[in-house]
């Protein structure tokens, strides 16, 4: 077996007895490259982006930024990492140095490393300068995406000089390295199984198979894809695993297939590879995805991973209630398919054995064509939701035929908003309709006072989410 | 134009340029204190021991299970202190404490050979204690007349005769929030000790010299054995002004007790739950107007929530009084201030320093009262500015009050304020689920220290004999441009360009005995220090010149780094002439020293002349509510904002937006939480982290966002004629505020008056919206008869006494 490393910086480091619960972050700085910051260790400030070289879309690697404080240094083995300090230097700024420097995109600088990362990825992200020149609030007239910069924040600048530096930047020059590279293949993902000190194990099986007889042998392992939960459990819980195993570069679970009467998506793909490869396919996603935390963060979190983990509060199961998702189980043994609706038990608690992983998620075709997504948060950008509310409808003549409605933050699990959609189907959809299921809605689910929102407020956005949705779509559907 | 704000031919300062630590920035490669820790070698690590109480008796402390831990060296205790066991300048907060004062109170601090080791013995410690009652909410220690400091009165004319001269008198009350710093870096300190017992300590602090003295006086030991020193700070707000004290002195008694550095640095839950934040404020307060909307009585009590201890609350209470007024004349006012003691992290200087809380008071009312008065906000606002000839409630005169009225009105023009106005009463006709709204609020904030001693400031330049220069100086750089300042402003001094200049990092024993840098004044104090010390050697090398060029020396210029005489041909080089000047035996080093002139300030009959200057400034928002839920975005904000002649544009503007921004986030975003509950998690603070306190992302940045700098605003009594610029943006942000106001009400039928809380979530949005529908168009405010009198201080209430006017008495009665 090949020796663990990382290349950071073009420059090899050895993986050698790193405990798994060492995260990136701390091991770059450990190897003296500190302009990576912990802002707050859970992936929330974005100070501690770095760039990845991941398998890519539209050419063969692509630079991914992603937070280096919730992944495990052990994670990244055989893999190649660029920090603000690999992409240029004081006397020799990278464009993207350049342009936040010249423009006062930093002021106390503890962020900016991090932006500037984030910044880079987007810079190098192919075919952003395709973007025909569409420019909207959130795009700019250089292709350059916005939503590259949601997981970061900077407390000093008010974001416009950072902005007008991301607006400015063009294409890589012709002798760009970091651009070149990405016309090679990416790194394979590697065979890894790392020992620290303590007797703590790190393994990354290479097929699925190898998967699931770990998991069938040792029933207390920490499975993981993305990181960006067990992340926080490292850092801010204070949660050492003894044995973890991570599944997301497994072949198996990264297939993406649009058939004619269903999608199915790989469990192990991330939210930005899925974003990108269903390019609006599915509405409702496409819907959902920018609300979903930050750029940083769908860059390494998967949907496996945020219905594993069966929080009431995750963005993605009000969506997939309704779009009648279900999902593939699959063990040692073969595989078995589980309604979305029946999946979940309880708080953090699902159908899923310990035995079992999530291989795809599956969304019946045709899809219902009226649908959104309506998420309450204080901040558009990267915020957890207080409530969120997931609706397809399909509307014909004027009349309801079917509703579907899945909610999250107003129970111990996400749930169907089942009375209110029976006080929907079959009627016609008027206001006087839309008005009765309101009063149905909010009653729905026991929502909680916390620091969120209110229990009142909770109850009152889930009554004005249908209203809301009645008013956005009156016209065109009655007519 | 006085000698102080006047600039010379070709200055350096007044030219936009980036950050100075920009490319170190960008790079990754610019150091803070932590980063500091992988170039240091056996570096033991603390970490605190924090009891989840919110307020109990330690009966017992059990540090032997923790030192079983591998990896753990010591325990640190109230024990260990061989000085005073005490992180403040009050004496009333214990470094170690024997009573928890607020929930994560640390009580002792765990050392190990790694941070996981520290954290693992830390869990281990054993503390037994008794819970004792506690007060959360600030309605609940006014209750219980918790109080702690000084109850200073502001007294202006006769405010019952006010009162009663008015035509219309409102009644309210108001609550509002504080604020998070969340500076990007969190505290942070490493210690060691040096050659003879000298302790160095590195810490993030934005006064060094107070950090020293807390160390020292922990330490038991004088101030000329301990050194503090601020690379930079990745952030500071003020939440590093009298916080960073303590975190320094654990560090510095570690490394005395164990011989090896010793490293503390806060993890984002530990910075949320130990350290204070802007202070959040109670109010209640009656008002008279005139039929013209003429301000004519303010009557108000204000009460601070100090916290577990008093930190900086008087002098920040003191501001809040004294920017009460913010733009306005009120002829007849009464202002109470009092602080309560709650268990809570002390509160502590955050941007603006009392002064945003006392002018949302006032802020607040105009938006509430508008309505009912029957004018538009942005009339009633304009119609009670200040005019030449009036004094504020403690007794100054208003200088440039005229500035006010042409910001307003530029900020009219430039924004095309009438035609928007316009545009979004057409739109809202239009559109029965959304509203937009536009509002302008003016902002008046006075420049200096209110405590007089604390306006001096000190530098230090070497000119080294190549010719390269190095300047020292008392203030700290945490990302508001001050050290490119200071470099533009010893370029412009000396007449050499701008790369000749490198700034060292502030140090105690380069300059001592500075000021916070703080109250904006880091320019205004500095620079003045700075140029003062580069006048010195530049009137030294001019005589060499004279000497040189034939010329009499008071008609030499250097400009550009060539020293001529006025007419004359012939030029000296600045090298050449530095090499000169060393060879004739001339000093190239010089101590500068500034003091603000024309101050004077009685803080016990809260009456005086505290302020050198006002800054002035006006924004105006636009905003778009959505109906169905209160969320809300800004599609436009427009700023004039007065900075006297700009010393770095750049920079100023970043100050500006970057100001507004932060007090955009303060007024609609940020939470702070506190379980208020009887439950075992009473008084936890619950939004400990970046994903539950959610600060302004770029989601929250204006669409459009215009900001200029006032033309011809020259100051004459600052450095170069500028004026400061850190504080007085962030309460441009009211704009925002009172635009949401206006938007929630246009939901309801016209003149409705609406309460909003503070901060203005959209839920807090979305209930001010369910308000104005159905029309209660009183909001909460209440009309008539004399209105109801705010609550007096009792027969126990002091008024503020300053220790350094303590100092003066002792030492003059001695």
């Amino acid at each position: 077996m090949a020796a663990a490393e990382i290349t950071i910086n073009g420059r090899r480091a050895t993986l050698d007895g790193v405990p798994p619960h060492t995260t990136l972050l701390d091991f770059v700085r450990a190897e003296g490259l500190t302009g990576s910051k912990e802002g707050c260790a859970e992936g929330e400030c974005g100070a501690c982006s770095v760039l990845v070289a991941r398998p890519g879309i539209a050419s063969p690697t692509e630079w991914v930024a992603i937070n280096a404080c919730l992944l495990p240094a052990a994670a990244l083995d055989g893999q190649e990492v660029v920090t603000a300090e690999g992409l240029g230097r004081p006397d020799s700024l990278h464009p993207v140095q350049h342009e936040m420097a010249v423009r006062g995109g930093s002021q106390c600088g503890y962020c900016t490393p991090g932006f500037v990362c984030s910044m880079a990825a987007e810079y190098y992200r192919p075919g952003r300068a395709r973007a025909n020149g569409h420019v909207d609030s959130e795009h700019g007239p250089n292709g350059f995406d916005l939503h590259a910069l949601s997981g970061n924040l900077c407390r000093c600048t008010g974001y416009r000089p950072i902005r007008d530096a991301a607006y400015a930047l063009t294409g890589p020059p012709a002798d760009d390295l970091l651009a070149a590279r990405c016309e090679q293949p990416a790194p394979a993902a590697a065979a890894t199984t790392i020992d620290d000190a303590e007797g703590r194990t790190f393994v990354r099986p290479t097929s699925l198979p190898d998967a699931l007889r770990i998991l069938r042998e040792r029933p207390d392992v920490t499975v993981v894809a993305g990181c960006t939960d067990w992340g926080v459990d490292v850092n801010l819980r204070g949660r050492r695993a003894g044995y973890v195993v991570a599944i997301d570069r497994l072949a198996e679970l990264r297939a993406l297939h649009v058939g004619d009467d269903r999608i199915e998506i790989g469990a192990a793909l991330t939210l930005t590879e899925i974003e990108r490869r269903l390019d609006g396919r599915v509405p409702l996603l496409a819907e959902l995805f920018p609300q979903f935390a930050s750029r940083l963060i769908r860059n390494a979190a998967t949907l496996g991973g945020n219905l594993g983990t069966a929080s009431p509060i995750g963005d993605a199961p009000p969506v997939l209630l309704a779009l009648d998702a279900s999902l593939v189980l699959v063990d040692a043994s073969g595989e078995r398919e589980v309604p979305l609706a029946d999946y979940f038990t309880g708080y953090r608690q699902s159908v899923r054995r310990p035995d079992e992983l999530i291989r795809a998620v599956r969304i019946p075709l045709p899809l219902a064509p009226v649908s959104a997504f309506h998420k309450i948060a204080k901040r558009r950008f990267d915020d957890i939701s207080s409530v969120a509310v997931g609706f397809a409808l399909d509307i014909v003549g004027g009349v309801v035929r079917t509703a579907r409605i899945g909610l999250g933050g107003v129970a111990a699990t996400p749930v169907r908003a089942r009375d209110t959609e029976a006080a929907l189907q079959g009627r016609p959809w008027t206001a006087e309709t839309v008005r009765v299921a309101a009063a149905v809605l909010q009653s729905e689910g026991t929502p909680l006072d916390d620091h969120r929102a209110s229990a009142r407020y909770r109850a009152a956005m889930l009554g004005q989410s249908l209203l809301k949705l009645h008013a956005e779509n009156a016209e065109q559907v009655t007519a | 134009m006085s000698e102080l704000s006047a600039r010379p031919d070709r200055p350096s300062v007044g030219v936009a340029i980036p950050h100075e630590s920009a490319a170190l920035h960008v790079t990754g490669a610019a150091l803070y204190t932590d980063d500091l820790v992988y170039r240091t070698k056996h570096v033991l690590h603390a970490y605190p021991v924090q009891v989840p109480y919110a307020h109990a008796r330690v009966t017992a402390l059990r540090t032997e299970p923790a030192l079983a831990v591998p990896g753990v060296v010591r325990v640190l205790t109230a024990a260990d202190v061989p000085g005073v066991n005490d992180a403040g300048v009050k004496h009333d907060e214990p470094l170690f404490p024997t009573e928890v004062m607020f929930h994560g109170h640390a009580v002792c601090w765990v050392l190990g050979e790694t941070i996981e080791a520290a954290r693992l013995g830390a869990a281990a410690v054993e503390v037994d204690v008794e819970p004792l009652p506690a007060y959360v909410t600030v309605r609940e220690a006014i209750e219980a007349e918790s109080f702690q400091g000084a109850q200073p009165q502001l007294v202006s004319g006769d405010v019952e005769a006010g009162i009663a001269r008015s035509t219309h008198v409102f009644t309210g009350e108001f609550e509002f929030s504080g604020q998070e710093h969340f500076y990007l870096e969190t505290h942070a300190a490493l210690a060691h000790v040096d050659e003879g017992e000298q302790i160095f300590v590195q810490s993030s602090t934005q006064h060094p010299s107070e950090t020293q003295e807390i160390v020292a006086h922990v330490l038991g030991k004088h101030s000329h054995e301990v050194t503090v020193q601020c690379l930079r700070m990745g952030g500071g707000f003020g939440g590093k002004e009298m916080q960073p004290h303590g975190f320094a002195a654990i560090a510095a008694l570690g490394a005395v007790l164990t011989g090896r550095p010793v490293r503390l640095r806060l993890n984002r839950t530990q910075d949320l739950t130990m350290s204070g934040k802007r202070h959040g404020f109670h109010s209640q307060w009656r008002v008279g107007f005139d039929d013209d909307g003429r301000l004519q009585a303010l009557d108000a009590t204000l009460t601070a929530d100090g916290g577990w201890s008093l930190d900086l609350s008087e002098p920040v209470l003191a501001r809040a009084l004294c920017h009460i007024d913010n733009a306005y004349w009120i002829p007849d006012v009464r202002v109470n201030g009092r602080i309560v003691k709650t268990n809570k992290p002390s509160n502590t200087a955050f941007r603006g320093f009392g002064g945003p809380q006392g002018m949302l008071v006032l802020e607040d009312i105009l938006g509430r009262c508008a309505p009912l008065l029957g004018l538009d906000p942005a009339e009633l606002r304009r119609r009670n500015f200040y005019a030449t000839g009036q004094c504020t409630p403690y007794g100054q005169p208003v200088r440039h009050p005229e500035r006010m009225t042409t910001i307003w009105d530029e900020l009219g023009r430039r924004g095309e304020l009438d035609a928007r106005r316009r545009e979004i009463e057409r739109f809202n006709a239009e559109h029965e689920h959304v509203k937009r709204a536009l509002a302008v609020t003016p902002v008046k904030f006075g420049i200096s220290f209110n405590l007089t001693a604390f306006n001096q400031a000190g530098a230090l330049v070497h000119v080294y004999k190549d010719g390269s220069v190095l300047i020292n100086h008392g203030g700290t750089e945490m990302g508001q441009g001050l050290h490119t300042k200071m470099l533009q402003v010893a370029a412009t001094t000396l007449g050499i360009p701008l790369h000749k200049v490198r700034l060292a990092p502030t140090r105690t024993d380069k300059v001592p005995n500075t000021s916070a840098t703080a109250a904006s004044s880091g320019a205004d104090l500095n620079g003045g220090a700075v140029k003062n010390a580069c006048e010195q050697i530049r009137g030294r090398l001019l005589q060499v010149a004279g000497a040189r060029l034939g010329a009499n020396p008071a008609d030499v210029r250097i400009v550009d780094g060539v020293a001529r005489s006025l007419g004359g041909e012939r030029g000296v080089a600045w090298d050449d002439l530095v090499l000169m000047a060393y060879i004739e035996r001339v000093q190239l080093s010089a101590a500068g020293y500034y003091r603000t002139e024309g101050l004077h300030w009685d803080s016990s009959t809260f009456r005086g002349s505290p302020f050198k200057y006002f800054a002035y400034g006006a924004a105006a928002t636009e905003v778009e509510v959505d109906g169905f839920t209160g969320a809300y975005r800004s599609r436009r904000v427009d700023i004039v904002h007065d900075v006297g002649d700009s010393l770095s544009p750049l920079v100023d503007l970043g100050q500006i937006e970057g100001g507004f921004v932060q007090g955009a986030g303060w007024l609609t975003l940020e939470e702070l939480r506190w379980d208020e509950t009887d439950g075992s998690g009473r008084g936890r603070f619950l939004t400990q982290a970046a994903s539950t306190y959610k600060l302004p992302s770029f989601s929250e940045m204006p669409e459009t966002f215009n900001v200029t700098l006032l033309q011809n605003a020259t100051e004459d009594g600052a450095v170069y004629g500028s004026k400061a610029v850190g504080e007085p943006p962030l309460m441009l942000a009211f704009s925002v505020r009172e635009a949401l106001r206006a938007a929630a009400a246009a939901f309801g039928p016209a003149g409705t008056s609406v309460d909003l809380a503070s901060p203005a979530t959209p839920e807090a949005v979305y209930w001010a919206i369910e308000q104005a529908r159905e029309h209660s168009s009183h909001g909460h405010v209440v009309e008539g008869g004399n209105g109801a009198v705010p609550p007096q201080p009792g027969a126990d209430a002091h008024p503020m006494k300053p220790r350094s006017e303590e100092v003066l008495e002792e030492v003059t009665h001695a």
